[in-house]
């Protein structure tokens, strides 16, 4: 099976830091790929070079078998690519519908179509189950952490993409909309859709992923079926960077 | 790549039902409250400042005084309705006030010098005005000079550039009719009631029709009391103002009639129209506002930030090209001094009186056309009143610092209510 995303070599550094060094990383149609790794390992960085945030310095990245450049978060997203990023990223003087339309407004010859955006993201809205939000015209900065956390969620499965990259994305949420998220995650890969979650909770992680990515300090250290796997080794894998035959061999991925 | 994801699951997202008269007003009492103002203190600060300069000098309160507040304010509120653009993106343009004094000076020269006609001339000084923009926004956007040093450094070139044009010194005199009228003739009062039963009509059915499609696809909208108070409102106001524009307001009726409401009004209108449905109802007034509210969610939103400010810079200037043909159209002539001395800092005034941030993300066209008013009363006021340039400063000064200091108590405010 070709994965929908593949990354080959990747290299990134800020000035005189690396930070990545020679990942690859493969993500498939129809699962749920972990990303997983400590505190600055390099989770963040790599799923923004993937967005188009930042540059790479050297790597190739592969869409459903087809190597493609992305040089802009517009390229991401033309691929079919949503990312819900670690800070949001949410205009705090919009209302949620500008927010999730951010960038791809629909319009109506010159001007906006509001209306239809409203409904659109109504819709979506609530097929997320988001209960406590006033009203769909309410300011962001007037939403709770968790209410915010829905609305990037909101906004990356708004797009009828192929890929959806979430960094996080429990963090702030509570038991109930932990679960929500969790169970969406899955829908969204049973749908087809590749998925990959970041996340520090190993909980987490062993209910909903198919797949585990492990980085340590920005090298991969291994890709592995999360069924082949248990609890201890992932911790390991995180730790220390290996565990047993899997993981780096002398610092390098074998 | 528009189609909808539809997700099963439960509708429970605010409830579809017209907002009560008390919801209405209980909301708007505590968005003030969170420190969202809006045009609040410049619709205050008019009705005081008018009614101490009415008590104090009867003469503030006469028709002719009336037309003369619009033709002063006119120059101001253009630059300030362009810097609104500047300031939503977070950024400063120090060098409107000069800018407009160089397009003016283009337009002189291209009338007097080149002779050509009048408006060749205009679109010469509001091509200057584009270059201008294009100019500073791309130093500040591509460059990365911080906007307060492009254009502090602007501001004094413009001062020279200005001299250049002009000769050293020298003041050119304007005769074109169609520029001398643009600020100095009236419509007749017929036109002027034409214009605004037209207008009426316009908001009134926009508004209407917007909130029928909003009801049939089962949005909340605005109940019918809402759009009739503003309705009438807009009604009230502006007959009154059409009607006291159309009174005989020359000391010599049988010599010359002077009335009918001043060009320069329907030619903010339509400007205010404009920018207000580009700010409001398109994509790239949308991208304005996310740029200044957050700039890089903008850029992860595939937004071109850097195209946006200089457009926002751009805008600015064309402004400022306007607000300087005004000017010189209503002094007839163009010195050292056009755009100079008060002019940009009456103008970040009158948008930030009228609720425009310094900090960007927040504002609208009319908060400077309402900005602008205040400014205009206050200047007109302490004329009458026979201060001298002193005091007017003074005042001035201490207004423009008091409306920042709303802003920024109000952004304190906001972020204390958990509003930002
Ligand atoms: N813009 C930047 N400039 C310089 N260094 C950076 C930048 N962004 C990240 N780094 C560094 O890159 C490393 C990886 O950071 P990254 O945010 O990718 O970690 P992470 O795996 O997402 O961690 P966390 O679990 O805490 O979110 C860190 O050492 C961090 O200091
Ligand atoms: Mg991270």
């Amino acid at each position: 099976m070709t994965p929908l995303l593949e990354l080959r070599g990747i290299d990134k550094s800020f000035g005189p830091v690396k930070v990545l060094h020679d990942v690859g990383f493969s993500a498939y149609a129809g699962e749920v790929t972990a990303l997983v790794g400590d505190n600055g390992a390099g989770k963040s960085t790599l799923v923004k070079c993937v967005g188009g945030i930042y540059p790479i310095d050297a790597g190739r990245l592969f869409f459903d078998g087809r190597e493609v450049h992305v040089h802009s978060p517009r390229d991401a997203a033309e691929l079919g690519i949503e990312i819900v990023y670690q800070d949001l990223a949410l205009c705090d003087n919009l209302d949620i519908v500008q927010n999730m339309f951010l960038g791809r407004e629909r319009k109506n010859g010159l001007l906006l179509d509001e209306d239809t955006m409203e409904e659109l993201a109504e819709r979506t809205l609530s097929g997320l189950s988001v209960r406590t939000v006033k009203s769909i015209r309410q300011q962001v900065s007037s939403l709770s952490g968790g209410q915010r956390q829905t609305v990037a969620i909101a906004k990356a499965v708004l797009w009828n993409s192929k890929v959806v990259i979430l960094d996080e994305p429990t963090a702030a949420l509570g038991v109930a909309q932990t679960a929500q998220v969790l169970e969406l995650v899955r829908r969204l890969a049973d749908t087809g859709l590749a998925v990959v979650l970041i996340s520090h909770n190993m909980n987490d992680v062993f209910a909903v992923s198919d797949r585990i990515a492990a980085l340590y300090l920005g090298r991969m250290a291994a890709q592995v079926r999360t069924a082949d796997v248990t609890h201890a080794q992932v911790v390991e894998l995180i730790t220390s960077g290996r565990s047993g035959d899997l993981g780096l061999k002398n610092g390098v991925t074998p | 790549m528009s189609k909808v994801k539809e997700l099963p699951g439960e509708a429970i997202v605010a409830a579809t039902q017209a907002p009560s008269v008390r919801n209405t007003v209980v909301a708007y009492v505590q968005r003030v409250r969170g420190g969202d103002m809006g045009a609040l203190p410049a619709v205050l600060g008019l009705v005081v400042l008018c009614a101490v300069f009415t008590t104090a000098r009867p003469s503030f309160f006469t028709a002719i005084n009336f037309a003369n507040l619009f033709t002063q304010g006119a120059a101001v509120t253009l630059i300030a309705m362009g810097l609104v653009f500047v300031l939503l993106i977070g950024e400063i343009d120090l060098s409107a006030g000069f800018a407009s004094g160089v397009c003016a000076a283009v337009l002189a020269v291209t009338l007097t010098s080149a002779g050509l006609p009048w408006y060749v001339c205009m679109l010469a000084a509001v091509l200057t005005g584009v270059v201008i923009g294009t100019v500073l926004g791309t130093l500040v956007a591509k460059v990365g000079i911080p906007s307060f040093v492009v254009t502090l450094a602007a501001f004094l070139a413009f001062q020279g550039l200005v001299l250049v044009l002009v000769d050293e010194g020298t003041n050119i005199s304007i005769r074109d009719e169609m520029i001398v009228a643009i600020a100095n003739r009236n419509l007749p009062p017929w036109l002027g009631w034409a214009l605004y039963l037209v207008c009426v009509a316009i908001y009134a059915a926009v508004q209407l029709r917007r909130a029928r499609s909003r009801t049939r696809r089962g949005l909340v909208a605005d109940p019918p009391w809402l759009i009739g108070v503003r309705v009438g409102a807009l009604a009230l106001i502006a007959g009154l103002a059409v009607a006291a524009l159309n009174l005989e307001r020359s000391r010599n009726p049988n010599l010359v009639s002077l009335t009918g409401v001043p060009i320069v009004v329907p030619i903010i209108l339509a400007l205010l129209v404009l920018w207000t449905v580009v700010l409001r109802r398109t994509s790239f007034g949308r991208h304005l506002y996310a740029v200044g509210g957050n700039t890089e969610a903008a850029r992860r939103a595939g937004i071109p930030v850097d195209r946006i400010k200089i457009m926002a810079f751009v805008i600015c200037s064309s402004m400022a090209a306007i607000g300087g043909i005004v000017a010189a159209s209503r002094a007839s002539s163009v010195d050292p001094n056009t755009g100079g001395s008060s002019v940009l800092l009456y103008a970040v005034g009158a948008a930030v009186i009228g609720g425009t941030s310094l900090f960007g993300g927040k504002g609208r066209v009319l908060d400077a056309v309402m900005g602008g008013a205040v400014v205009a009363v206050i200047e007109n006021g302490m004329g009458l009143m026979g201060y001298g340039a002193s005091v007017k400063y003074l005042v001035t000064g201490s207004v423009l610092l008091l409306a920042a200091g709303v802003d920024a108590l109000a952004r304190k405010r906001a972020s204390a209510a958990g509003l930002r």
